[in-house]
């Protein structure tokens, strides 16, 4: 993994991920509404608990893509939180990949993004991303209402700005 | 991913099945009958090809998944077969004897002398060639065969002899050739040691250890660094990771009669495969209407951020 200059936000204790959680169920929930067959290829790793560690964010995440029960928690940085897999990579970079926009092998070659654990399992969801049609972000940016609608509207022009030039 | 190249500008797509007819069986990719259909009516509707890959070798006892994959391939109605092993082969030519037949590289024909003999016992109609010949002697090899030919312009290096590797099987015991996967992702692991470099093995087999900030490569085998009694400071001792690319090289190509160009994408993602087909499609029609190619930069999309052109241009490319 490189080396990352920019600096990771404090950790959060587990009693203040509490808020986070319902907006995570809601994220996962709204990201399979938007594309049922996102988990089809997972086969074997339904099951699967995936960490991951997305650079500043002041906490983990953790996905089980079972399609009947899906989970995505906020976990506090610090325990080791047992895991079938680890993905560890910047905000920037996971998002690219979470969109297609990004090259999961280039990524890793460049060591951007670096894995640990049961390796298939990886590969296999990220094959799975790569087959949607669509954004999974724009799932995230479309469940915004009100307010945080009119605050994340430069935010979404600026991210899909940048996309546009990635590789 | 079909729909990404075809967007992209591909003429035709490879694509195989979740099982081990094809060379890239891995977890989560490839298609289901259904998924094939819908591709290959997408596919066709925006004018392009579709190529179902059975291009692993049918081992005995296990014939009928190949023969199956076939008949529904046929029933779909896919443009090509890409095939290695001659029962393959001949079922086909003899079961779907209106299906055009194209030799993988899998086979490992680099000779006049073999890809005549696919041509003229199964009607092979396109040869994909090995990457291991220089531009005039595919000049000299198009000279000799009476069909198309098809050559590799991004992605692997691939100078094993391919369909004879059995470097996976000889670490894990699955058969690139026989199975469909070089180094499966469940036989692969990477640790991080306490000075921050990462340890690539396969089975039990360490393949590299890369420095903190240094470039990482496919954890196959033949790109690995070993240490031995002769030169105990590691060393790459069959291949190094580092993709081919052929961009500069489209005019030559196109000059020594090369059909059709392939590029690496099966295991890739969206990002890579509309990047690198829109990339090419953009060169290769500026070559067919007598211009330049206008050479993009695909260095952050290659293995190890290097490229080559490998044999293409010399074979002391090393």
């Amino acid at each position: 993994m490189k080396h990352v200059t920019t600096k990771r936000l404090p950790p959060i204790p587990a009693v203040c991920l509490l808020p986070v959680q319902p907006l995570l169920k809601r994220i996962v929930k709204r990201i399979i509404l938007d594309h049922p067959t996102i988990f089809d290829r997972l086969g074997p790793y339904k099951q699967c608990s995936y960490v991951i560690d997305a650079g500043r964010l002041p906490f983990l995440l953790l996905l089980r893509p079972d399609p009947l029960n899906p989970r995505l928690r906020a976990l506090t940085r610090g325990p080791a939180h047992p895991c079938d897999a680890r993905i560890t990579g910047s905000c920037a970079q996971l998002a690219r990949m979470a969109d297609g926009c990004g090259d999961g092998d280039a990524l890793f070659f460049s060591r951007d993004i670096h894995i640990t654990g049961n390796l298939d399992a990886v590969v296999c969801l990220r094959n799975a991303i790569d087959d949607l049609d669509g954004s999974i972000m724009d799932s995230i940016w479309g469940m915004l209402r009100g307010p945080g609608k009119l605050l994340g509207q430069p935010a979404r022009r600026r991210y899909h700005r940048r996309a546009a030039t990635w590789a | 991913m079909l729909r990404a190249a075809v967007d992209a500008g591909a003429d035709a797509v490879y694509c195989g099945f979740q099982n081990a007819t094809n060379a890239r069986n891995f977890t989560g990719l490839n298609f289901t009958s259904e998924e094939l259909h819908s591709s290959v009516a997408y596919a066709h509707a925006h004018g392009a090809k579709v190529l179902l890959a059975l291009n692993s070798f049918a081992s005995a006892g296990r014939f009928p998944l190949w023969k199956e994959a076939a008949d529904c391939g046929a029933r779909i109605g896919v443009d090509a077969f890409i095939v290695a092993d001659i029962g393959v082969a001949a079922c086909i030519a003899h079961h779907h004897p209106h299906c055009r037949l194209h030799l993988s590289v899998q086979a490992g024909a680099s000779s006049p002398e073999a890809i005549n003999f696919y041509c003229c016992e199964f009607g092979i109609r396109r040869a994909v060639l090995p990457r291991i010949l220089t531009i005039p002697e595919i000049r000299q090899l198009k000279a000799e065969i009476p069909c198309e030919i098809e050559t590799f312009v991004f992605g692997n290096h691939g100078l094993m002899v391919e369909g004879r590797c059995s470097l996976t099987n000889y670490a894990v015991g699955i058969s690139t050739n026989m199975d469909g996967a070089c180094s499966p992702p469940s036989k692969v692991r990477y640790d991080r040691d306490s000075a921050g470099a990462v340890i690539a093995s396969l089975g039990s087999h360490v393949i590299d250890r890369f420095a903190p900030d240094e470039q990482a490569g496919y954890p196959t085998i033949c790109k690995g660094r070993y240490c031995t009694a002769a030169r105990p400071e590691p060393f790459y001792a069959f291949e190094e990771p580092i993709s081919l690319n052929l961009m500069e090289m489209l005019p030559a190509l196109a000059a020594v009669g090369v059909d059709a160009l392939k590029i690496e994408g099966r295991q890739r993602s969206r990002a890579y495969v509309g990047n690198v087909v829109g990339g090419f499609r953009k060169a290769i029609d500026a070559v067919a209407a007598g211009r330049a190619p206008d050479l993009i930069d695909l260095l952050a999309l290659t293995e190890g951020q290097k490229q080559t052109q490998g044999a293409f241009m010399t074979k002391k490319w090393r």
